[in-house]
């Protein structure tokens, strides 16, 4: 009872305690946060991760892919059984995206490295949430390849009060059909006399357009393409072509010419990071520039299917920005219709019409052992009535690779968890370091209360009674401390885009730059046993560092101590 | 033995047989009590008298196992307590001795009322304690009233004056109900009629409680007013000239 009494009349009245015990809540408070941003950031990126994904995927190594996707899903199927809830098949190939600009000397033509994704709008959803990074409302809600007439969202909706992009609020047919006129009044005017044309365009829409690929698509309008289309080749070979018809034919009575004003090339969802640029504006603030918007037309460079790959083109129309807020996807992916991508590189068979795909994602039922099913996967035999065919591996690992959306990003995932994990200890180190001031803290109180403690011993205070006062002193220092740094760290973290907000205010330089982590708002997620961890372990500190001192108080001679 | 047998109608309370201890200065060894033998009767009120430095605050240490001996034997109603564990220690301590001290030894950080009450806390563990708090209470509140501090409850150590604590440290020394109070120059912080106080107080409880009480004092006056007086000289006890010869 005493060793209470003691205990709780020390902590109110020796404060140097209290302030040895600062540095433990500071400790506990930096690691909370910490660990809830480093959380936060490995939610957002894996959720991100896993949605451009999804949860497995069987690819093949090869860049031509591999034939009868819906012969393999239904193979997938039997194995994986109800664990399985959503398949598509997707065409990955990289490729040069080529779009125009207006650059300093007129119209600039800029190409970019890409990955291309074949999807197919239909089942792509089942497998990834991928609908809901983009930017026309009537998109998020089911995907179409088709331009929208307007309504892309000028300001970014995926956090609050996001920032404005103000080409988009005028994009879509509108912009398209405004861009031709321009476009068809500049060319009249290539035919008048050079001194009515004035020798510069106020007008941004009208600078925007690249003559030099207006010509070129009018040109392979009238059907003079520089590079052969598949068509050509498939029809030299004869056979039959699965997608004949599917791309835009004039049709009888239709004008012969493409007339964009009107008419679209086949759709293309580019990542948002692709044809803008960040930069900061008078009052420093980020803005985000467009150099294409939805409505215009881009030009893809792939290498065709077969073992004497060619570079073949296609002309896409830009109907939406994929905006995951991951650099990595944002900055490279472009994702067009499946069929398009295949059929431009020629990835069927033309004697039996089936096609070919490079990978296959699934998407699993919520709680299922990713790794489990993996392994199932690569092990899994050929289930067929055909004896000839059946026992075969379904998946040789020569041919595919079946792995989770982790082992696809475990690099990255890995580094992150090290580099929390790593944070931790140092932080931990610090709690360690703040031990040592409670440990001499201790000591002192400890001679002071000499006298003390020599009272207590001659009134009968055994050994583990002396020591029980002041090892629950410490821990209720521990407690005091960590749950001081508890509150703050919650606070802290509940509050942080305010205080980085304010901190960026007052001293007017970036805390946490959007232009490097495409977040704009500081993610965090606090996890209860993470918390309870650094709290326990806080107190276990100050409980240790009590012990010596405790030991040294429990030793005491009782005369030595009346004596002092 | 013999002398338990020729005793055993008034056995004492306490008794020390060829005490010794010495203490080591640059090790030097500096003996303060030689050869000290001493027996303190059921009842008895007992003053030990020596010039400062005669070991006569050693001897009362040893008698209360706050120090160990270096030789001889301290026997408690017969039973050796010298040599016991220091859990044994403290249990004699905290039940069997009060103890009152030169400089009061309050605690600073309670109340008058908390310090009194600390032997029942050490003695008693947390449940049986809370149990029965307010007898406890009502006790401590009944030796503080005997003492003369009822006034005094929830004042800290260092608002009451010197007579005042050690009036609360001898509430504090027999709320257990001792055997044995060993005080420790009560008086020889206090003037003279304070002093005179606090002895009346003592002699009180000798007569009315039947509390045997050993003092440690340098005042021949204070140790006059005792049943008995022991005299330490030079690490023995002065024997006086009638009853050496009889001894003898």
């Amino acid at each position: 009872m005493y060793k209470y009494l003691l205990c709780l009349r020390y902590l109110r009245t020796r404060y140097i305690a209290l302030a040895s015990i600062i540095s433990v809540m500071l400790g506990v408070a930096t690691m909370i946060v910490v660990n809830a941003v480093m959380a936060g950031f490995i939610n957002e990126t894996q959720v991100r991760i896993q949605g451009f994904i999804s949860d497995l995927v069987v690819e093949s190594h090869s860049l031509d892919g591999f034939m009868a996707p819906e012969w393999h899903m239904d193979q997938i199927r039997r194995v994986a059984g109800d664990d399985v809830v959503g398949m598509t098949a997707t065409v990955q190939v990289p490729g040069m995206l080529i779009f125009s600009v207006n650059g300093k000397d007129g119209a600039e033509s800029i190409t970019r490295q890409v990955n291309v994704v074949g999807i197919d709008d239909a089942t792509y959803a089942s497998v990834s949430d991928f609908g809901k990074y983009l930017q026309h409302p009537a998109n998020r809600e089911r995907l179409s390849f088709d331009l929208r007439e307007n309504g892309y969202d000028a300001r970014d909706q995926q956090v609050e009060n996001g920032e404005e992009r103000k080409e988009l609020a005028f994009a879509g047919w509108e912009y398209r059909r405004r861009k031709e006129a321009q476009a068809a009044r500049l060319r009249r005017e290539a035919h008048t006399p050079l001194d009515s044309v004035p020798p510069e365009t106020p007008q941004a829409e009208a600078s925007r357009i690249p003559d030099n690929l207006l010509a070129e698509e009018s040109g392979a309008a009238a059907g003079s393409p520089s590079a052969p289309t598949l068509d050509e080749l498939v029809e030299d070979g004869g056979g039959h072509n699965p997608f004949q018809g599917r791309r835009w034919q004039p049709s009888e009575g239709e004008a012969s010419v493409f007339d964009p004003a009107k008419q679209q090339h086949p759709g293309l969802v580019m990542g948002i990071a692709l044809p803008s640029y960040r930069h900061r504006d008078a009052d420093g603030k980020v803005q985000t520039g467009f150099l294409l918007r939805p409505g215009d037309d881009v030009q893809l460079m792939l290498p065709s299917a077969g073992n004497n790959p060619k570079g073949v083109r296609g002309y896409f129309t830009v109907v939406d920005f994929y905006d995951s807020k991951m650099f990595e996807y944002d900055s490279s992916v472009v994702f067009v219709p499946m069929s398009q991508l295949q059929e431009l590189r020629g990835m069927f068979d033309r004697a039996t019409g089936t096609t070919y795909v490079s990978a296959i994602r699934i998407k699993t039922r919520p709680g299922v052992d990713l790794v489990a099913l993996r392994d199932k996967l690569r092990a899994a035999k050929v289930v067929s009535d055909d004896p000839r065919a059946a026992d075969a591996p379904l998946f040789p690992p020569t041919v595919f690779s079946v792995s989770t959306w982790r082992d696809k990003q475990g690099p990255l995932l890995a580094a992150v968890e090290m580099e929390k994990a790593t944070l931790n200890l140092l932080l931990f180190l610090i709690i360690a370091v703040a031990g040592f001031g409670i440990l001499a803290t201790f000591f002192m109180i400890v001679v002071e209360k000499t006298r003390d403690i020599g009272i207590l011993k001659s009134l009968g205070a055994t050994f583990w009674g002396v020591m029980g006062i002041f090892l629950s002193y410490g821990l209720s220092l521990g407690c005091v401390g960590a749950g001081f740094g508890l509150g703050l760290g919650l606070l802290f973290v509940r509050y942080i885009n305010e205080i980085r907000q304010f901190v960026e205010s007052r001293t007017g330089r970036e805390v946490f730059d959007p232009t490097i982590y495409y977040f704009y708002d500081i993610p965090t997620i606090v996890d209860p046993l993470t918390v309870a961890y650094v709290v326990a372990g806080a107190m276990g500190i100050a409980v240790l560092a009590s012990v010596l001192p405790a030991l040294r108080a429990a030793m005491l001679r009782p005369v030595d101590a009346l004596r002092a | 033995m013999l002398t338990t047998d020729r005793y055993a109608a008034v056995m004492p309370l306490l008794s020390a047989r060829a005490l010794r201890k010495s203490y080591f200065k640059a090790r030097l060894e500096i003996p303060v009590l030689k050869h000290v033998d001493l027996d303190v009767f059921p009842g008895e009120l007992i003053s030990i008298v020596g010039q400062s430095g005669s070991g006569k605050s050693t001897l009362l240490h040893l008698l209360a196992t706050l120090d160990r001996p270096d030789g001889g034997e301290i026997r408690f109603e017969g039973n050796r307590i010298d040599n016991l564990a220091p859990a044994g220690r403290d249990i004699l301590r905290n039940r069997y001795f009060g103890m009152v001290f030169q400089f009061y030894h309050l605690l600073p950080e309670l109340t008058t009322l908390e310090n009194v009450l600390m032997p029942v806390m050490i003695g008693r563990g947390v449940l049986s304690y809370y149990a029965s708090r307010r007898r406890y209470v009502a006790r401590a509140k009944e030796l503080l009233e005997l003492v003369g501090l009822s006034h005094r409850l929830k004042h800290r150590p260092r608002e009451l004056s010197g007579g005042e604590m050690q009036r609360a440290a001898i509430a504090r020394a027999i709320i257990a109900e001792p055997k044995l109070l060993l005080a420790d120059e009560p008086t020889g912080n206090l003037d003279r009629g304070t002093g005179e106080e606090i002895l009346e107080l003592l002699r009180n409880l000798n007569a009315r409680h039947n509390l045997t009480i050993i003092m440690v004092t340098h005042d021949n006056a204070i140790a006059a007013e005792a049943d008995r007086t022991v005299r330490l000289f030079e690490g023995r006890v002065e024997v006086p000239v009638a009853m050496a010869v009889d001894a003898a």
